[in-house]
């Protein structure tokens, strides 16, 4: 299983399972990140304790703590 | 006259309030409904012989109530009387935003499609079939441009229309598995026949959704004892179909899968590259891992000094203008007490309120720019790391270095957190950051104390000191008061936009009078209550004595005994006693009665303890920090231990006055004022002890 904080700057991957609950997972559903959908990797932050996607054309910022609950498969 | 009341939702940042200022044009009528922290506001106007009042609800990404703003705009679409939805959505993305339509459609009220942001979809190369869009869902759309003004009439024609045809046939089409079970239970209901206000469809979608109010509706009526087997039946069903026993997930799932199919028919992309990349070329640089933090420090550093040093130049006309003002009322009173009231309580203290709005107008611009240019998500981004150690936000950077020009914009900046939980936190932490207020306080026991060469350090070490306390405070009390699981942090970065001046202007002006209008009736209140309690109780035979004694000395003995009288008359008024009667409470903090006093005055603004002390140290009234006659007297009345002590609860204790009533009203209770003076007294106590008695111990 890889987290999406496992992928490289610039790379793109695609969402396998949210294993988020609650109100996080409304979020994310309700920014499009659900199973299938393809995210592209645009910058980490310094400490890298946060990181931001792309999720068809919008542009998210999230932190490590809840990127690491997207279960993803990288993209070749 | 016929009434139209619209609901206007979107998701955030679709450009709904820009929309509310375009349609209605200069016969704004805003009027703020009280909520705790979110305001809905109320636009009325008139357009084709037809009143429309048009409620701006709080944007929204899903019909969910987990969120302040998404609660507000939820209960408001739940529970109150409107004729129509009109729903506010960015043409150059249409995916995201019918994500929110699709929810709504489920709600069985009449909804207006209005496609925002046609210019910039244009030249992206973005084309829209806003007819089939509308023969397909069943939604009349209206395609607008907020910002070039176009499409807005056809869209208030589109809303008359739909809110006098009798009904609106909705087409929203599920995954054959849905669809089936909706089929299940629809005709179930049909059946038994069953009827409610909204459609036998809808309300099979809604059970599947597991809404709460449906079941609730439905649980009391004994078609229920037959359904509710149906209902486990379907949902097993959904479930094993989607693969997920998360129910909002499969909706969500069902509605971007329909989403696209409709985009997918009406939307013509061309090269829709060229703009994206636009934004991701500046974020390449603003949110460079290396020189992000760099560039935006240079960003605040300006707006910091523009704030305090531009905003420093009309403040000097305003106060110039009251005690001129002040001067000329006072003249024309001929009663000592009521002129003293007028002028010094009433005049001076909404003077002093009035003083703040340069600094406020221009940081209020600046955060308007920062929030509309879509930069203020990316500083979050940046800082959110930093402060997320110490249980803080990454936007509450902002209202924290505001805190050090002074703690009323900073309250109110505060505002650009969203959740409820990190704005109060900030809130409490502002006054750590020491307010240039405090600053002349600082200098002149600096100044006393040390040689010219440190008295700089010791200023930068109070400071960063004050910083540090805070960071701790927040600290502590994110695993006290605050405690509780982080607000998850998933937030959208927008496109850059260019801000649209008039909606800033719109911004500043209705924030500026606001704070103009709750704050000035409070703190003039306020002020005049401090006013009383130090000129009050008088005592005619002291001033009597003291009358005859100036008489019968030359000026120059007179001057201080003016200076006596005045240092008497404060003892014996009610601050004086009040002082008098702390004073043992002081005593462990190596405090006299003088100090405690200087103390009390500066609550109602911190430069006033550089006078006080001033004044009952026998100077004159005019003294100010560089005043080195004071500081020759401070060092040689006020033991060294108790000036680190004293200096130590400046640097902590209760902000003004005049902050205090903003941070309350920031805060929304009374009750938090007593939180704020309970931690703050607290912490300022027990730190000011420990500093003396370890300066005792040193010295």
């Amino acid at each position: 299983m890889k987290k999406l904080t496992e992928c490289k700057k610039g790379s793109s991957c695609t969402v396998i399972k949210l294993h988020a609950s609650g109100p996080l997972k409304q979020r994310l559903l309700s920014f499009g990140m659900m199973k299938g959908v393809r995210i592209e990797l645009l910058e980490y932050s310094a400490t890298k304790s946060t990181v931001e996607i792309k999720v068809g054309k919008m542009r998210i910022a999230l932190r490590k703590e809840e990127a690491e609950l997207i279960e993803v498969e990288i993209n070749e | 006259m016929n009434k139209i009341k619209i609901a206007l939702v979107g998701q955030p940042n679709v450009g709904k309030s820009m929309l509310i200022n375009s349609i209605s044009n200069a016969h704004l009528h805003v009027g703020n409904f009280t909520g705790v922290t979110v305001e809905k506001t109320a636009v009325m106007f008139e357009f084709q012989g037809y009143k429309f009042t048009v409620i701006d609800l709080p944007g929204t990404y899903a019909f969910t109530d987990y969120s302040i703003e998404e609660r507000v705009t939820h209960d408001y679409l739940c529970n109150e009387e409107y004729d129509l939805i009109l729903n506010v959505v960015d043409a150059t993305n249409l995916e995201k935003n019918l994500q929110l339509t699709a929810e709504l459609m489920t709600m069985s009220k009449k909804i207006v499609l209005a496609i925002n942001m046609m210019d910039e979809a244009d030249a992206e190369g973005i084309a829209i079939d806003g007819q089939y869009l509308s023969e397909l869902t069943g939604l009349p759309v209206a395609k607008v441009s907020a910002v070039a003004r176009t499409g807005l009439e056809e869209m208030l024609y589109l809303a008359i229309k739909t809110h006098k045809a009798s009904q609106q046939e909705l087409k929203l089409i599920f995954s054959e598995a849905l669809e089936e079970e909706i089929t299940t239970i629809k005709a179930y209901l049909d059946r038994h026949k069953f009827k409610a206000s909204i459609s036998n469809r809808n309300i099979a979608i809604n059970l599947l959704q597991k809404e709460k109010k449906t079941y609730r509706t439905l649980h009391d009526n004994p078609i229920w004892i037959e359904l509710q087997p149906l209902l486990v039946e379907a949902d097993k069903h959904v479930s094993l179909h989607h693969n997920s026993d998360d129910i909002k997930e499969v909706f969500a799932e069902e509605y971007l899968a329909f989403n696209r199919g409709i985009i997918a028919e009406t939307v013509k992309a061309e090269n829709t590259e060229i703009k994206l990349s636009m934004t991701e070329k500046i974020d390449r640089i603003l949110i460079h891992p290396v020189f992000g933090i760099p560039i935006f420090l240079f960003f605040m550093w300006g707006l910091f000094q523009l704030t305090f040093e531009v905003g420093s130049i009309p403040m000097e006309w305003i106060d110039g203008f009251f005690s001129w003002f002040g001067e000329l009322i006072g003249s024309s009173i001929s009663n000592a007490d009521v002129r003293s009231l007028v002028v010094d309580g009433i005049i001076s203290g909404v003077g002093a309120v009035v003083l703040f709005i340069p600094n406020i107008v221009i940081l209020f611009i600046g955060i308007a720019l920062l929030e509309s240019t879509g930069y203020m998500s990316r500083v979050a981004f940046l800082l959110d790391g930093f402060f997320h150690k110490f249980g803080l936000h990454g936007q509450s950077f902002i209202p924290l270095v505001t805190g050090f020009g002074c703690s009323i914009p900073a309250y109110m900046s505060a505002r650009v957190l969203k959740n409820d939980r990190d704005r109060l936190l900030t809130l409490f932490i502002i006054g750590f950051m020491s307010c240039g207020a405090r600053l002349p306080v600082y200098v002149l026991f600096a100044g006393a104390f040390f040689s010219e060469h440190h008295a700089g350090n010791i200023l930068f070490a109070i400071y960063i000191g004050g910083a540090l306390i805070g960071l701790a405070a927040a600290k502590v009390l994110r695993m006290t008061a605050f405690k509780g699981l982080d607000e998850p942090f998933v937030m959208e970065m927008p496109k850059y936009r260019l801000p649209a001046l008039k909606l800033i202007w719109h911004t500043v002006k209705t924030k500026t009078w606001m704070y103009l209008k709750k704050a000035g009736t409070f703190i003039a209140a306020a002020s005049m209550l401090v006013w009383f309690l130090s000129n009050y109780p008088h005592n005619a035979a002291l001033e009597a004595s003291y009358a005859s004694q100036i008489e019968s000395v030359g000026e120059e003995k007179a001057s201080v005994l003016r200076n006596t009288l005045k240092v008497e008359l404060l003892e014996q008024s009610y601050l004086g006693r009040i002082g008098k009667f702390i004073e043992p409470v002081f005593t462990p903090l190596g405090f006299d009665w003088k100090m405690a006093v200087a103390l009390q005055a500066g609550l109602a603004a911190k430069e006033v303890v550089v006078s006080t002390l001033g004044v009952l140290y026998a100077l004159g009234d005019k003294v100010d920090a560089e005043n080195s006659g004071l500081m020759k007297v401070i060092s040689k009345n006020i033991p060294f231990p108790s000036a680190v002590a004293f200096i130590v609860v400046i640097m902590i204790y209760l902000p003004c006055l005049a902050a205090s009533v903003v941070f309350t009203k920031e805060a929304g209770g009374i009750k938090y004022f007593f939180y704020l003076f309970a931690l703050t007294t607290i912490v300022a106590y027990v730190l000011a002890f420990v500093a003396y008695r370890l300066t005792l111990l040193i010295v």
